[in-house]
C-alpha cells in the first residue's frame, strides 16, 4: 500500500519535473492585476485628456468582457463578440480580460464587480441576461463603462454610462425572409426558433414579413424547440433535427432557423431529405456566416445566413471609447449601419441579390417597416 | 496516546491530507499547461484576502453548508438523498412566488412565511421520495435522481406558465415578481462596520448565516443528544439492530426523508433572502450536488460540515481572479474533485486503522482477561 503510493508520488514527480521544464519562466512577469497602484488614476487620466498627451497615449485603454454561459468558444453568440474583441485588440491600444460566469449564471453581478473594481475603462456584458447586474453595478462605478449587448435596461441616456447594444433582427429576418420565398418552388417556408421568446420572435415576425412580401399567399411552417424557462433550445441539434425534418415532411423546402447550436441539426435535416428525395431543400443560417462554420458536408445547403453583426457592436464600441466619443443611451444597428444582413458565402443567392438588395433600401428607407411581432 | 484524542487526529488528517493531495496533483496539472502553480495559488490566497472577498466566501459557503446538512440527515441513517438538488430549487420557486405575492405581512412573519414555504415544499418533495421506499421498496438514490428531473420540469412549467411576472416592455428576464421589503433580510454589514471593517459597496454580508448557524446546532443537537437522533444513528449502523430495538423503520425513513427535504429547502434562502428577491433563470444551480462532497469532506458533522463549505466557498470564490491572470478557471473543479476522491480514499484508509486499532485492544483486553483466569485457576 504505502508502497504504491510512493510510486504515485514519484511519479507526480517525475511529470512534474518535466512540466517545469518545458514551462515558460515568464509568469513571473505577468502584470499583476489586483495589485496594480496605478489603475486606479488611470480613469481620470482618461477623462482629462488635454492633461498629459503623451501619457495617454502610451496608457492602454482596458476594455472588460463577461460572457454568456459557454463562453469563448462556443461557435455562436459568445464567438461573435470574442471576434469583435479581437480585431480591436488588433487596431488600438487596449489592455482586455474576459471572464465567465459559474453554470448556473448567478455570479455575473459578482464578476462585473470585480472587473470594474480594477478601475477598467469599458466593461462589456455578452447577452440579455446582464441587463439586472449592468444595472445594479454600473451606479456604483460611475467611472466605467458598461456595454451591454442585446439587453435593455430602462431611461438610459447620453449622459448614461451604459450603452445597451440592440439588433435590428427583424429587418435581417425579413431579408433572408425574402429569399426563403424567392427560391422555394413549392411556396411554403419554415421557421424554427429556439426558444419561445420575445427576443426570437422578432426574428420569425421578419422573417414572416420578408416571405410575405414576395408572395403574399405562401405557406409558412412556425415551431419552436423549447418554452422558457427551458433555454435547451439553444443548444439541442438532435431535437433541431426532428422539428426541421417534420417541416421538409409538411412540405416547406426552405427552412430558416434562430436557434443557436440547435441549428446544426437543421443542417444535417435539409442534407438528408435533399439526399434522399428528388428536390433540394435549403436552410438559412443565423448569427454569423454559417456556411464558413459549419461542416463541409453540409455546406451546399445552407442558402444564407441572417448575419447578426455582435462583432460589429463590440468593436464599434471600443472605438468610441478610444476615439473618446462614448455615449450612454440605446444604439441599435440595423440594416443601413450593416449591424444586420444576409450573407453570401456559397454564391446561392446571387441570381436573386438585386431583388434582396431592393428590399433591404426600401427597409432603410422606410418604405417598407417590418413588424418587431409577430 | 489518548483514545479519543487519536480519533479526533485522525479524522481531521484525513480530508487534510486529502486537500494536500488535491494541491498537489493540480500543482502538476498546473505545469503541465504550462502555468506557475505559485503565481496561480498566490494570486487565489492574495484575492481571497479582500474584505468583499472574505463576504463572497461566506455568502457561498453558507447555502453549501444547508446543502450538506440536508446530505448529512440521509447519510446518519444510511439514506442517500441525491435529491437535495431538486428540493431546493422547486421550494426556492414556490417560496420566492408567495413571498412575491403576499403583501402587508409585518416584516419578520414575511420572512417567516417564505422560509417555512420552502421547508414545506422541500419535505414534501423529499416526502414522495420517502413515501415510495416505505410503500413500494423503490430505491431512494433512484427515486431522488428521477425527482430532480421531474422538479426541474415542474418548475420550469410553473414559472413560465402561473408564477411569471407580467414583462415590461424589452425586458426578457424571466422571473418571479420582487419579493418586497418586508420579506427581504438585511445584510450584517452594520455588524461589520461596528466591527471597524471598511465593507466595499456591492458586497453584503447576508444574515440567514445566522439561522444557518442555528441549523447546524439544531442538526447537532438532535442527531447526537436525543433518543430521536440515537435511533436514527442505529437504524444508519444496523437497520436489523434498530428494529430489534424497537425502532419502526418506516417511520423512521419517511421522517428522515422529510428532515432532510426539509432543510434542503433552507438552501436557496440566504441567495433568495439576501441576494435576488426573486426567482429568475440565473438562480444558483448545482449548490445540492456540490453539497454532497461537502457532507463527505466534513464527515456528516456540523462543525466539519462548515469547514468543508468554507473551503468550497474560497475555491469558488478565487477561482474567479483565474481568469484574471488568464489561467483556466477551471483547475479549481480539478482541485475540487480531486478532494473528493482522495478524501474517500483517506477515510477509508483511517476507517481500516481504527478499526485494526479496536481490534487488538481488544484482543489485548482479551488476552489480559484470559490470564487473570488462568492465575486465578
Amino acid at each position: 500500500m504505502a508502497r504504491k503510493v510512493l510510486m504515485l508520488l514519484a511519479l507526480i514527480g517525475v511529470f512534474a519535473l518535466i512540466a517545469s521544464a518545458c514551462g515558460e519562466p515568464d509568469v513571473v512577469d505577468e502584470p499583476d492585476v489586483v495589485d496594480e497602484p496605478d489603475e486606479v488614476d488611470e480613469v481620470d487620466e482618461v477623462d482629462e485628456v488635454d492633461e498629459d498627451e503623451v501619457v495617454d497615449e502610451e496608457e492602454p485603454y482596458e476594455v472588460g468582457m463577461v460572457y454568456d454561459i459557454g463562453g469563448r468558444g462556443d461557435l455562436s453568440f459568445n464567438d461573435s463578440a470574442a471576434e469583435g474583441l479581437d480585431r480591436a485588440i488588433e487596431d488600438f491600444n487596449i489592455d482586455t480580460r474576459e471572464l465567465e460566469p459559474d453554470e448556473g449564471g448567478e455570479n455575473r453581478e459578482e464578476l462585473l464587480r470585480l472587473i470594474s473594481g480594477e478601475g477598467f475603462d469599458l466593461v462589456f456584458g455578452v447577452g440579455f441576461l446582464f441587463a439586472d447586474s449592468i444595472e445594479a453595478a454600473s451606479g456604483d462605478f460611475p467611472d466605467v463603462r458598461y456595454g451591454l449587448i442585446d439587453g435593455f435596461i430602462e431611461d438610459l441616456d447620453a449622459d448614461s454610462n451604459v450603452v445597451s447594444l440592440l439588433f435590428a433582427e427583424h429587418e435581417g429576418s425579413f431579408l433572408v425572409g425574402a429569399a426563403a420565398a424567392l427560391k422555394s418552388e413549392a411556396d411554403h417556408v419554415g421557421f424554427i426558433g429556439g426558444v419561445e421568446i420575445d427576443l426570437i420572435q422578432k426574428f420569425e415576425a421578419g422573417f414572416v414579413a420578408g416571405a410575405q412580401a414576395v408572395n403574399p399567399d405562401i405557406e409558412i411552417e412556425i415551431a419552436y424547440i423549447s418554452q422558457p424557462p427551458d433555454f435547451s433550445g439553444f443548444a439541442d441539434p438532435a431535437r433541431g433535427q426532428e422539428v426541421a425534418l417534420g417541416q421538409f415532411d409538411a412540405g416547406a423546402d426552405v427552412v430558416y432557423h434562430a436557434a443557436g447550436g440547435s441549428g446544426a441539426g437543421l443542417f444535417e435535416a435539409a442534407k438528408d431529405v435533399s439526399e434522399a428525395g428528388d428536390t433540394k431543400v435549403w436552410a438559412i443560417g443565423v448569427d454569423s456566416d454559417q456556411y464558413l462554420t459549419a461542416p463541409e458536408e453540409v455546406q451546399d445547403y445552407i442558402l444564407t445566413s441572417m448575419l447578426k453583426r455582435v462583432d460589429t457592436a463590440v468593436y464599434d464600441t471600443i472605438e468610441a471609447l478610444v476615439e473618446g466619443r462614448f455615449e450612454g443611451g440605446y444604439r441599435e444597428f440595423g440594416l443601413a449601419d450593416d449591424g444586420v444582413g444576409y450573407s453570401t458565402s456559397g454564391g446561392f443567392v446571387d441570381d436573386i441579390v438585386d431583388e434582396l438588395e431592393d428590399y433591404k433600401q426600401q427597409i432603410i428607407d422606410g418604405e417598407i417597416e417590418v413588424p418587431e411581432r409577430p | 496516546m489518548n483514545k479519543q484524542a487519536s480519533k479526533v487526529l485522525l479524522s481531521v488528517a484525513a480530508p487534510t491530507v486529502a486537500v494536500g493531495f488535491a494541491l498537489l496533483l493540480s500543482s502538476a496539472v498546473l505545469l503541465l499547461i504550462g502555468e506557475s502553480p505559485v503565481a496561480a495559488y498566490g494570486a487565489m490566497f492574495r484575492f481571497a484576502a479582500r474584505v468583499d472577498s472574505a463576504i463572497s466566501i461566506v455568502n457561498r459557503s453558507v447555502p453549501l453548508y444547508l446543502s450538506a446538512l440536508a446530505v448529512a440527515f440521509g447519510f446518519k441513517m444510511g439514506l442517500f438523498n441525491i435529491g437535495v438538488e431538486g428540493q431546493y430549487r422547486l421550494a426556492a420557486l414556490v417560496a420566492a412566488w408567495v413571498g412575491g405575492v403576499v403583501t402587508g405581512l409585518p416584516a419578520p412573519l414575511h420572512v417567516a412565511l417564505i422560509i417555512f414555504t420552502a421547508m414545506a415544499v422541500g419535505a414534501g418533495w423529499a416526502g414522495i421520495a420517502g413515501t415510495l421506499k416505505v410503500t413500494r421498496g423503490v430505491h431512494e438514490v433512484i427515486s431522488t435522481i428521477m425527482l430532480n428531473f421531474i422538479g426541474t420540469g415542474l418548475g420550469a412549467y410553473l414559472l413560465a406558465a402561473y408564477f411569471r411576472e407580467p414583462p415590461a416592455p424589452g425586458d426578457l428576464v424571466i422571473k418571479t415578481p420582487d419579493i418586497p421589503p418586508s420579506g427581504q433580510l438585511p445584510s450584517l454589514n452594520p455588524v461589520l462596520e461596528a466591527l471597524g471593517v471598511d465593507v466595499p459597496g456591492g458586497s453584503d454580508l447576508q444574515s440567514f448565516l445566522i439561522l444557518a448557524v442555528l441549523a447546524g446546532i439544531v442538526f447537532y443537537l438532535l442527531i447526537w443528544r436525543t433518543r430521536f437522533g440515537y435511533d436514527l444513528r442505529v437504524s444508519g449502523v444496523s437497520a436489523t439492530a434498530a428494529a430489534a430495538s424497537g425502532v419502526n423503520p418506516k417511520k423512521m425513513i419517511l421522517t428522515t426523508m422529510l428532515l432532510s427535504g426539509a432543510t434542503a429547502g433552507l438552501v436557496g434562502m440566504p441567495m433568495l433572502l439576501g441576494f435576488f428577491h426573486r426567482y429568475t433563470i440565473d438562480f444558483p444551480i448545482m449548490l445540492g450536488f456540490t453539497g454532497i462532497a461537502v457532507a463527505l469532506l466534513g464527515r456528516n458533522h456540523p462543525v466539519g460540515i462548515a469547514f468543508a463549505a468554507l473551503l468550497f466557498g474560497f475555491l469558488d470564490r478565487a477561482s474567479q481572479i483565474l481568469d484574471f491572470e488568464a489561467i483556466p478557471k477551471e483547475i479549481v473543479t480539478i482541485v475540487q474533485g480531486i478532494i473528493i476522491l482522495s478524501v474517500v480514499v483517506a477515510y477509508e484508509v483511517t476507517h481500516r486503522i481504527i478499526q485494526k486499532r479496536q481490534a487488538e485492544e481488544v484482543a489485548a483486553e482479551l488476552e489480559g482477561a484470559t490470564e487473570t483466569e488462568e492465575v486465578a485457576g
